[in-house]
Formats: C-alpha cells, structure tokens, sequence
C-alpha cells in the first residue's frame, strides 16, 4: 500500500481526506487505482498530474517505481514557459 | 501611383530597384535587395531594430522611404564587416556574450558604430543613452555595454 | 565496458566560456529569422481581427474579398477541423474565431493574395456581421454573478455551484492549521495587491512561411521555441498526419514562453493548401500585442502572521487570476510556488482561475509564480519592517531547506536557497549605504523546472569532428552548452563539435524549449548519447586490438586497455578510431531518447537600490545584484545572461508595463512607445553571483536558471520603493501616476 497526499482542493473528492491510500507499485497502477477509487479524481486525473516521489517531480512516467515507504504527493500537470 | 526607380549605393555597392512610392528603406532592404539583416520589430520607429546609416547619419529603416535612397549612401549590418574579417565591434560582441537570440544585434551594431564614429571614447552612460533607441528584450543590456567599451578601447589602441 | 555513472565534479570544459556556434551568423546579419526568408511563387497574407471585445458573429460574407484581383483563397473558421479535445479547441478557435469574437483583435478570417496591399485591400472588403456583447476585461469585475458571461459551460468540476461561469477552475494546496498559527502569531499583516497583464515583449513578432504541396506535404517554416508541438497542433488542425508536416524552426527572435504555441501558423498552411502556393505571414507589432499570449492579470490576497523574532506561523494566500478568454491553468502553479522559499507548519493557497474578454494567456518565463511570489514578498517585507527585524535574516529564518514539507506538498531534497540568501547577506551591496529618499528592497524567489521528452543524436564523422542533432531551438546559447557537455564527456575539444537543431523529420520528437529544461534534459541526452557513442567506439578499439571489450576504458578522449591488457597498446583517440570506422563494422553514432524527470528546482534571491523623484514619481533603478542557484554552471556567461535578462524583464514588469483597456474593451497601447520596456539608459550594470548547488538528478548537477530571474524583481522593486517613499504600494506596475497617488495621500 502506498500513502499519496491529495491537495486541498480535491479532497472532496476523497471524502476530505488529504492522504488515501492504494495498493500500487508504479505511477499508472497509482492513476488507475485512485480513479477506481475515487471516481471524483478522474476528471482531473484524465486532464493530467504530475506526481512528486520522494521530492522529484514526474510528469508522465507510468512506469516510474513506487516503493511502500515513498512519499508520493499528486501535483497538477505543470507547464513551463 | 506610379512605381518610382531608385539608384542608390548599399555598403559600396552601387544597386538599382523600383519601389512603390510608399515603401520604406526597410521593406526595400529586405524584399527588393534581400539584405534582411536589418529587421522589423515594431514598423513604427520604436525599436531600433531596423536602424541603418543614410549618408552616416543613424536612422530607423522603417521611418524612411525607400524612395529617399536616391544618390545616397546606406549602411547596413552587412557592410559592416571587412570581408572575412569581423568589425572589431562584432568580435567584441561574440567575445562578451552580448547577444543572446540575436535579433537586435545588427541594429543595435549599427547604431554602436554610428556612436564610436562620432564619439571614440564615450563613457558608459553615453552609451546607454545613445543605445536607448534600441531595444534589447533578452540581455537587460549589461554585456551589450561591455561590449561598446571594450571594443572602443581596442579600436582606440589600433 | 563499465561506464562511470558517478556524478562529475572537476569539469575541463563545461565551467568555460568558448564562443557561441552561431555568433558570426548573428553579428552579421545572416542569421535567418521567421520573416527571413520567401519562396518562388511565394502568396502574402493577412488577417482581418475583430473591434469588438465580445461580439457573436452573424455572419460573413467573403465573396466581395475573393473576387478581388490578386486574391487567391480566403479562409475562415469553417476551413479547419473541429477538435474534440477541449485545450486543442481553444487553441484553434484562438487562431480562428468560430461562434463569437472574445477580445479586441481576435481573428476571424484571412487573405493570402500575391501582394501585401491586395491583401490588405481585400479584408477591407469581407463583410461580417457582428452581434456586439457585454464584456468584462477585470479579473474580480468578471467573478461576479452577474458579469457577462465570456464562454459557458467551461468550469471545471473543482468550481463549487453557484459561481460565475465565468470561474473555471479552482484549486487548492497546503497543510497545517492556520487558525492555530495565526493565535501563535504576534502581528498579522492582511493585504490585496493588483497586477496588470504584461508581454513578453520579444523584439520579433511572430512570422512562418508554408508551403503545402497537392499531395498533402507540408514545409512550415517558423519561428517558435517547439517546432514538434507546432507539428502536433497544426496537423490536428489541419487533418494531416505528422509525417506528412515537416516544421523547421527559424532562429528566433525571443519567445519567453510566448512562442509555444500558435497563431498565425495553421491559418498560412490553410491558405497554402487553398491556393497551392506557399503562404508568408507576418505579424505586426499591433497584432502581437493584441493577438498573442499576454501574462494572466491578477488580483491577490495574502495575510501572513509572524512572531515578534520572526518566525512565520501561518500563511495563506487567495489568488484570482485571468488568463483571458480561454480557461488556463497559471493559477495552479501561482498557488504552488507562493510560498515555496518558506518552511512552514501551516500554509494554504487558493486559486481560481476567471474568464475576461482578454487575448488568450501564454507563459511568460515562470507563469503565475511572479504575481503571486511578488505579493507575498511584500507581505514578508511589510512584516519585517514593522517589527524592525532585517529582511534577510528573516529569510534565512523561515527559509526552506532539504528536508523541507514545501508549500505544495513534496519534501524538499538539495536545495539552494540558504546558499543564495547567505551570499545575498555576504555581499557588499546588502550593506552599501543609501541616501535619502533611496530605498533597498530584496525578495526570494523560485521556479520548478522541468524535464520532458527528448531525443539526442550524435554522429562521429571519420575526421575525429563530431556533429550533435537534437530538436530544441536556441533561446539562450544552449547548442554551445550542449557541445561543452558533449566535449566534456567525450574528451575532445570544444571546436571539434557541431550542434544544430533537427527539423521534425529529421529527429524524434522533443518537447517546447520551455520550463528551463534545455541544459538541464537536453544536455543530460547528449551526455547519455556520448556515453553510447564512447561504449561502441570502445568495442571497435578492442576488436582492432583482438581483447576482450570488457577491459577497454575511456580516458581523455582516447580508448585504453585496460585490466590484464593495460599498457599493451597504446591509446586509440577518438579521430583515430573514426578514421577506420569504415572498416570495422560503418559509420559510428550514440543516440538516446527518453522522458527526463529529476530536474531541480531553482532559487534566487534579488537585491535593488532604487531612488524616486518626489516630483515625477519616476523610478531610477541604483544598484542591482542577482544571486541564483544554477546546480552547475556550463556556460557561466550564457547563466549571467539570463539571470540578467529575466531581472530586466521583471523591472520592466514592476515600474511601467502593462496592458491598458479602455471602458470599451479595447486595449489602448498595443505598441512599443506606450508599452515601455526597459531601455538601456533606464538600467545600471545588473550584477549577478551563481551559487553552484548540484542537482542530483543530472550528471553534471544542472538546473534550469532561465525562469526564476523574473520572479524576484517585482517584489525587491516594490519594498525598494515603498521603503524609499515611506508607503507601501501594492499594485504593479508602479508607474509615475501611481507613486504619485501614493505620494499625496501621504
């Protein structure tokens, strides 16, 4: 089970929690798990994010590994300029 | 109105064309002579990326017509090499980093001929204030002014 | 072989300053920009934009303009493919309006004819019909139940119900308790701020030529930081394949996040196939300011609480930001980097983002982190004098660090910004003395940086030259830096290598030079295709030299025996073993592609001195210092430069730019002389200081430095001058009128 941290404004879609967690060991396992989940995440997960692990941040990796003991926070899709 | 033909001398070279009457020296620099260094970056006069001499005197291309380049001399970024050998100020340019997409360079290599012709050891503010006519967007001017002078100072060593 | 992947830290040429590859061409004048260069048989065109800032459009009737002599096609909305997705759709109907016109200057139709003046003469001649509609071009005016409605129906599923549809998104980010940190603060400072839309102001405006062939090919030559999202865009536009569009990016005069996407460039190849001839538009400087990306405008609360030693308790920010007529998602980032510089155990931002009848935003350096970090610098600085405590030190105090929960939610891992403020502190200017009526002011700032897909091809040529292909355009002296980390890794000079940038036949696909990720993902493929280059070369010395390759290194840009065969042979250079390529086993060439993650974040620090005349309310600019965190520095003048650059843009930005909008919803200074950029008379010398705190996601320890530069000016300039004049000011820009205002209420 891995512990992702939720931003503030979609934790309504969590039921208010700012932490779920999901049985997954990469970043698309994660996605696909929390849309299951939590059916709210999708939109906003199909429209993109980005996922910090342990500090670094990826913008599309499905295969990135997620170990247990990662600290895995969602982040919006980020554009640059 | 009637095309008007011109017979004018760019860089040394003595060139013929046909303008409409209400064309600049910049849209006749780059689309009748191909000579697109000098660049339109407003078409009002603002820029200076369009700046070239007439008769030695620095002006905007844009705010010129090409009709005003009969029997006169125009300078260019193009003629401001010595063949294959750059201008002590374009080396200078290269040397100090003061170009980064590049686009206000020839104008602004222009106009700092134009600057030394006149004034061969001009002190920095001199130089911003005769450069302010030429906008840089990329640079916030440091290196530009590094530049001037050090190139001012080798062509006042030769 | 065994490759060392450990990272480098003693450099032989990345860390010098060798001379840019295309320096000669552009101090000559023959360097090709996207207005460069014309075709045989070669149409102009032009483009007619509306005069409403919100209208519905009845109708258009292009006949009269078609039959005009000269005219070869006329296009409109109908002539591209409508898009399902929802981002795609807005970029088209940006480039061409559909149903209505949402701003001053959105096109709705266009003319290729064989002259400029036919082409003129014909949009004179289209004839719309326009329905005029209220508009609304103020970010709180629009977010009002009752404001005109730009578009409906595009609020995403975070808006709560009941909003103006004119709110499109809504997001929020942050942890902690904020009641409970604000009880634990002694003095609490609530403040609003305003910002205008700026530009990013690049000296040349945009400008393509296309060329669409009967059977569906297509050369696209443009100016543009990413010449594959260009191909991407415009094939879906157009209803053509990727293959079938082949775009070249022009040297390109200055993008700064506004050349990312497209305007002009789907409308010329619409007109191209149309006509069968290859289209040049050009914009003017007019349609640049009108009708490309502007920054989002931006209305700010900010309320911070601190300790009377200065330890911030609790932050929270609200930002309200317009991206135009299109929904955009710069608040998100805003809102993510507002208070990224603080080590904070409670802080939250929220964010929305509201339609006005505004041209459509695009990125300008960092976007959304300049208006919000400016504000809540302000706020920190107002802080900081009311408790009498030093600005610095404060910074220092709350300063984020590795191990850092930042703001947005991941930790922290190697960071410089206790670095940058520490030489900031160290440096003489935080202690020159200021007479009066001057002020000094300072802000932190940052940006996130990014990665990307990329793709690097590097080709050894039998002379011992090397030439490097890879697909992203130069904005700032990157193929310099990217030959010197080529060099670098395979030990040869600097001369020796060739670095240009691939068409989107030529190479794979890579991602907009944007994000400050070129040094940074770039260089990291080059390094990885040097060391694929390295290893095969290695394999053909052994073979020359019958052992095993297993026992072959790299040294000094030779191939050495190595293991039981050490010294048996002497070295192989790299010219040596390119020159038999030939024979043993063709040409030889290292490649790598991939989707780079790992880039570090980036911080800064600025320090001004400002002096204000009383009587003018105009601004001189003193002394300037910038201090930032490049992870390594390849091209140590190429990092000044834009440290440089990105501060001049954000005096700019503080003291006199921005968009101005008539009651009519027109814009009123769409040109140079009323939208005043820095000249070089207006500017001191602006003095930079690189700390190097590696970053370890890159070999060398790179991070991207060509965002963060714009963040700091605008708050440093703005404590500089409330400092100076004794009030705060809180709206940007600070403009002659306004320090005035500020000056005579007292």
């Amino acid at each position: 089970m891995v512990a992702v941290t939720i931003w503030g404004s979609l934790r309504r879609f969590t039921d208010g929690q700012g932490q779920v967690e999901v049985e997954a060991s990469n970043f698309k396992e994660l996605l696909d798990r929390l849309s299951q989940d939590y059916p709210g995440l999708k939109p906003q997960i199909e429209r993109g994010v980005s996922l910090a692990l342990d500090g670094r941040i990826y913008r599309e990796a499905w295969f990135t590994e997620i170990g247990p003991q990662s600290e895995v926070v969602l982040m919006p899709y980020m554009a640059g300029g | 109105m009637k095309s008007i033909h011109v017979s004018t001398t760019v860089n040394g070279d003595a060139i013929e064309f046909i303008c409409a009457p209400e064309d600049s020296l910049l849209d006749v620099l780059r689309n009748r002579m191909g000579l697109t260094g000098a660049k339109e970056g407003c078409g009002t006069g603002d820029c200076g990326a369009c700046s070239v001499t007439l008769n030695g005197r620095l002006v905007c291309a844009c705010l010129v017509l090409g009709a005003e380049a009969e029997g006169a001399a125009i300078g260019t970024i193009e003629g401001l090499a010595d063949g294959d050998t750059l201008h002590p100020l374009q080396q200078s340019f290269i040397d100090h980093a003061a170009l980064q997409c590049g686009i206000c360079t020839p104008g602004i290599l222009v106009a700092a001929k134009a600057l030394l012709d006149r004034n061969p050891d001009p002190t920095d503010t001199e130089v911003r204030y005769w450069l302010a006519g030429n906008l840089c967007r990329c640079t916030g001017y440091d290196k530009i002014i590094h530049a001037v002078q050090d190139a001012a100072h080798k062509m006042r060593s030769a | 072989m065994a490759l060392d992947n450990t990272p480098k830290r003693v450099f032989k040429v990345v860390g010098t300053r060798p001379p840019r590859p295309d320096g000669v061409d552009k101090v000559t004048g023959r360097a090709l920009y996207g207005a460069d260069v014309s075709a045989p048989g070669m149409l102009t065109a032009h483009i007619l934009r509306s005069p409403h800032p919100h209208a519905a459009i009845v109708s258009i009737d292009t006949s009269a303009a078609e039959a005009l002599e000269g005219v070869k096609a006329v296009v409109t909305a109908a002539d591209f493919v409508r898009q399902d997705d929802g981002s795609l759709r807005d970029v088209l109907d940006n480039c061409m309006a559909r149903d209505k016109v949402l701003y001053d200057g959105h096109a709705l139709a266009a003319v290729a004819a064989t002259t400029p003046d036919i082409a003129k003469a014909a949009l004179k001649l289209i004839k719309v019909t326009y329905k005029a509609l209220p508009h609304v071009t103020d970010v709180d005016a629009a977010m009002r139940a009752d404001a005109p409605v730009v578009q409906e129906g595009r609020s995403l599923e975070t808006v709560p119900d009941g909003m103006s549809q004119n709110v499109t998104s809504h997001c929020e980010f942050g942890h902690g308790d904020l009641a409970a940190g604000f009880a634990k603060a002694d003095l609490v400072v609530e403040r609003s701020f305003t910002t205008a839309a700026t530009h990013q102001g690049y000296i040349e405006p945009h400008a393509c030529l296309a060329s669409m062939t009967a059977d569906g090919k297509a050369d696209l030559w443009c100016c543009t930081q990413g010449q594959y999202n260009v191909r991407t865009l415009c094939a879906a536009m157009l209803g053509m394949e990727a293959s079938q569009l082949r775009v070249t990016a022009s040297e390109i005069g200055g993008g700064f996040g506004g050349k990312t996407t497209v305007f002009i460039e789907p409308v010329a190849l619409a007109l191209s196939r149309k006509t069968g001839r290859p289209v040049k538009i050009v914009m003017s400087r007019d349609e640049v300011f009108k009708a490309t990306g502007p920054t989002v405008s931006s209305s700010i609360d900010v309320k911070i609480g601190m300790t009377r030693d200065g330890r911030i308790t609790a932050a929270e920010a609200h930002l309200r930001y317009s991206g135009g007529a299109f929904p955009c998602g710069t608040v998100d980032m805003g809102a993510q980097s507002a208070f990224a510089s603080y080590d904070l155990s409670a802080v939250r931002t929220l964010g929305w983002n509201v339609l006005t009848n505004r041209p459509k935003e695009a990125a300008y350096r960092a976007p959304g982190a300049p208006q919000a970090i400016y504000a809540v610098e302000s706020v920190v600085d107002e802080l900081c004098q009311k408790l009498g405590l030093d600005p610095l030190d404060v910074r220092l105090m709350n300063a984020a660090r590795k191990g850092t929960r930042s703001s947005y939610g991941p930790t922290f891992d190697d960071i410089g910004l206790i670095a940058t403020l520490e030489a900031a502190k160290a440096h003489p200017h935080y202690v020159a003395p200021l007479a009066t009526g001057q002020g000094r002011g300072l802000s932190a700032g940052f940006w996130f940086n990014f990665g990307g897909n990329t793709c690097v091809s590097l080709n050894v040529n039998t002379d011992g030259t090397v030439g490097i292909t890879e697909g992203n355009p130069d904005i700032g002296g990157s193929r310099a830096a990217i030959s010197q980390m080529a060099a670098e890794e395979l030990g040869i000079p600097y001369d020796k290598i060739r670095t240009i940038i691939a068409d989107t036949s030529s190479l794979g696909h890579n991602d907009v030079t944007d994000g400050s990720r070129v040094t940074f993902a770039v260089g990291l493929a080059t390094i990885k295709a040097a060391q694929d280059a390295v290893a095969k070369m290695c394999s053909r010395a052994a073979r020359i030299w019958g052992i095993d390759e297993e026992a072959v290194v790299w040294v000094d840009g030779a191939a050495m025996p190595a293991g039981p065969n050490a010294g048996k042979f002497p070295p192989m250079t790299l010219a040596e073993i390119a020159a038999v390529s030939f024979n043993t086993g063709g040409p030889i060439a290292g490649h790598f592609e991939f989707n780079a993650d790992g880039a570090g974040v980036s911080f800064g620090v600025h320090l001004v001195d400002v002096e204000v005349d009383r009587e003018t309310g105009a601004t001189k600019v003193l002394r300037y210092t910038v201090f930032q965190d490049a992870g390594k520095a390849v091209h140590p003048s190429y990092v000044e430069g834009q440290m440089q650059g990105g501060a001049v843009q954000g005096i700019g930005w503080a003291l006199n730019e921005e968009y101005i909008y008539g009651a009519d919803g027109r814009l009123q200074n769409a040109g140079f002389l009323d939208y005043r950029v820095p000249v070089a008379s207006d500017l001191p010398p602006i003095e930079t200081v690189i700390l190097e705190i590696p970053n370890p996601g890159h070999p060398y320890g790179v991070r991207g430095v060509g965002e963060t530069p714009i963040v700091p000016p605008l708050a440093a300039l703005s404590n500089a001058v409330s400092r100076a004049i004794g009030t705060r000011l809180n709206s940007l820009p600070m403009s002659p009128p306004r320090i005035l205002k500020a000056l005579s209420k007292g």
